[in-house]
């Protein structure tokens, strides 16, 4: 594979900083009682949202999961109604009514957030339909868990996509390994008969590739292929994305305090703690750091520089949100119908 | 005026649709059931082989597509077959078509129709005879359409086809062969607008679907007894036209909901309630309901008659009210 030219790598690490700074906000606000909800955090996993987002093209269609904050604030959408929408806010992307689960943002192609497991795979096979039957020349992606592979849907829509070569690419991102597990106290982790996910796509002939998901070079290279693939009418792709779970997520809250040092992406010395081990080889912001710094597309400086000012985007974004209005209790009837 | 068929009317419309609105296209293509009326659909096969897909036997996707296509701009017109195989679609249709708008606070549209055939058809047994519009009806942010004549089936279908929100079309299998007046031109029958099949001034009788049929032969009948029946068809539940209705409550004083789905809960117990609530000055004798017992639908045709409402059992529950004092 070749490597990644500097625009692109660093345009990748911008939004792997946005999404881990978003969601270290998240962590602290519901900390803070700011919100009533479960949420799901998608650190450990930005480089493939990153990665797969930056491959796309601003017309590509997003449909996503429960996991779903990395992949709004990764395309890009505005951090302001992200978090605005968390907080239940008048202000955010879906006045309120979405919330962490639902987050969609159409005017950025970002059509919907299903937080039924499996659900957005079915939704993104549909946009590909649309986007086909309206001989529209973009693609539709799915982002969805290694957990949605053992819902029927997801291998019904699987057979549809091949059978009418839909321009969809479904992103698995199989962040269960590491991962306690329920027995721990944990969250759950995919529980299946097949020893490889990939064999359910390949039985329908949809083709398949499997990436180490915290690899900004593989993702992306994956990602680029499967969009050329659905854009020459090639058909569907299946991308497996492997990534070490975060241990933030066991036990079920995330409790882990994540004040993400860049520094440590570079100097060792300063990773201690239980879970340095996940820090050293499996934090994707810190690899995606280090490899930047050694190919030379920035220096150290550089990049502490965009960590900053990251930072401050997301302060700003969660003042925003914080200084939002509630909704009010008489719209609850709007938006029922067009 | 020309008379066709409940399924060529069905045959105009969806050909007008797909001509006019390169955004249409069939998702499953067999919307007039497998009788011998299917062949009508050869035509539209043929003049539309590029928006024609006929999908595998996967109603949770094809609900999924159907949603996930529409969201992308799309009118997909989804044909589900038996309507009680929209259970295995349910979780697309209810927790992602009828909710996308609302959760998305208006931002994403769901310009979707879902085809079902519903009701007894004789013989469907427990698995075949489903009416579930009154369990959908219960899922807020679907509107529901319930032709029961040619000429709505053909106005019902443009509408639904050019609605922006998801909607449930909800056909019954007995409908297909009636033959009635449709113009051929094009027209559309706006949601929300109910319709009077039969002027009376004793009893008013709301039914919908194919049981307006029933309702029709069964004010005949009551006629030659010299009991005047209204029969009412709001043809969309959602939006519902609540007041046509109560107006027609209003001139008769006496009530009769006659339906196809389940008596706990369904269409006549909807209905009922409504016109208790909001037009109890005008009742003179209890409302009285003609509906599905609470029994999963035996096959043998005497079990089957038992449960199904028919004309003599609309025509007893009629005489009861008008005797009621």
């Amino acid at each position: 594979m070749t490597a990644l030219d500097r625009r692109t790598s660093l345009s990748i690490f911008q939004r792997m900083l946005m999404i881990r700074h978003f969601e270290e906000a998240v962590i602290e606000l519901f900390k803070q009682g700011r919100f009533v909800s479960h949420y799901h955090i998608y650190i450990g996993q930005e480089a493939t949202g990153g990665a797969v987002l930056e491959a796309l093209g601003e017309n590509d269609l997003i449909c996503t999961t429960h996991r779903n904050h990395g992949h709004i604030i990764g395309r890009g959408c505005d951090p302001n109604r992200a978090m605005a929408e968390i907080l239940g806010r008048a202000t955010g992307f879906n006045g309120g009514r979405g919330g962490t689960l639902h987050i969609s943002d159409p005017a950025h192609g970002f059509l919907s957030t299903s937080a039924v497991v499996g659900g957005c795979s079915g939704l993104a096979t549909g946009a590909a339909y649309g986007l086909k039957v309206r001989r529209q020349p973009h693609v539709a992606v799915g982002f969805f868990g290694d957990g949605a592979l053992e819902e029927g849907l997801v291998i019904e829509s699987f057979n549809i996509a091949a059978l009418w070569k839909l321009p969809v690419v479904y992103v698995c991102e199989n962040n269960s390994a590491g991962a306690a597990g329920p027995q721990q106290g944990g969250y759950p982790t995919a529980i299946t008969a097949t020893d490889s996910f990939t064999r359910l796509p390949a039985a329908y002939g949809i083709h398949c590739v499997k990436v180490d998901g915290t690899d900004m070079n593989a993702v992306h290279g994956a990602a680029t292929d499967a969009v050329h693939r659905c854009r020459n009418g090639d058909g569907p792709v299946f991308i497996e994305a492997f990534t070490v779970r975060w241990p933030g997520s066991s036990p079920l809250w995330p409790e882990l305090a994540t004040a993400t040092d860049l520094p440590s992406a570079w100097d060792a010395t300063r990773i201690a703690g239980p879970h340095a081990d996940w820090l050293r080889g499996h934090d994707p912001l810190l690899r995606a750091a280090r490899e930047l710094a050694a190919a030379g597309h920035a220096t150290a400086d550089e990049l502490l520089a965009r960590d900053k000012d990251a930072r401050v985007r997301i302060a700003a974004a969660t003042k925003f949100a914080i200084d939002s209005p509630m909704p009010r209790p008489e719209t609850v009837g709007d938006h029922v119908f067009a | 005026m020309r008379k066709i068929s409940y399924a060529a009317a069905i045959v105009e419309a969806l050909r007008t649709s797909l001509a006019e609105d390169p955004r249409v296209s069939l998702v499953g293509s067999y919307v007039l059931g497998l009788g011998p009326k299917r062949v009508l659909m050869d035509p539209i096969r043929a003049e539309f082989p590029d928006r024609i897909y006929d999908p595998p036997t996967s109603e949770a996707a094809i609900v999924s597509l159907g949603a996930g296509a529409a969201m992308a701009g799309a009118r997909p017109f989804v044909d589900i077959g038996t309507a009680s195989f929209s259970y295995v679609g349910w979780s697309p249709l209810v927790n992602e078509a009828a909710v996308a708008h609302h959760m998305s606070n208006g931002a994403v549209r769901v310009p979707v129709v879902y085809h079902m055939l519903h009701g007894l058809r004789g013989g469907g047994a427990a698995q075949h005879s489903h009416s579930p519009q009154a369990m959908l009806w219960n899922a807020a942010g679907l509107e529901i359409v319930l032709p029961s004549s040619p000429y709505d089936v053909k106005g019902l279908i443009r509408s639904a086809i050019k609605s922006d929100n998801p909607t449930v079309f909800v056909n019954h299998a007995r409908l297909m062969d009636i033959e009635g007046d449709v113009p051929e031109e094009d027209y559309a029958i706006p949601f929300g607008r109910g319709d009077i099949k039969r002027k009376g001034r004793d009893v008013t009788l709301i039914a919908t679907s194919y049981i307006v049929q029933t309702a029709l032969a069964a004010a005949e009948t009551l006629a030659g007894e010299g009991i005047e029946i209204e029969v009412v068809d709001p043809r969309t539940l959602v939006p519902l036209d609540r007041d046509l209705l109560l107006q027609s409550v209003g001139r008769t004083g006496r009530l009769v909901v006659a339906d196809e789905t389940n008596l706990s809960c369904g269409i006549a117990s909807e209905l009922s309630a409504i016109v208790a609530e909001h037009g109890f000055r005008s009742l003179r004798a209890p409302i009285m309901r003609v509906a599905r017992p609470n029994v999963p639908t035996p096959f043998s045709q005497p079990l089957e008659q038992a449960i199904t409402p028919t004309s003599d059992k609309i025509c007893d529950a009629v005489r009861k009210i008008m005797t009621w004092s």
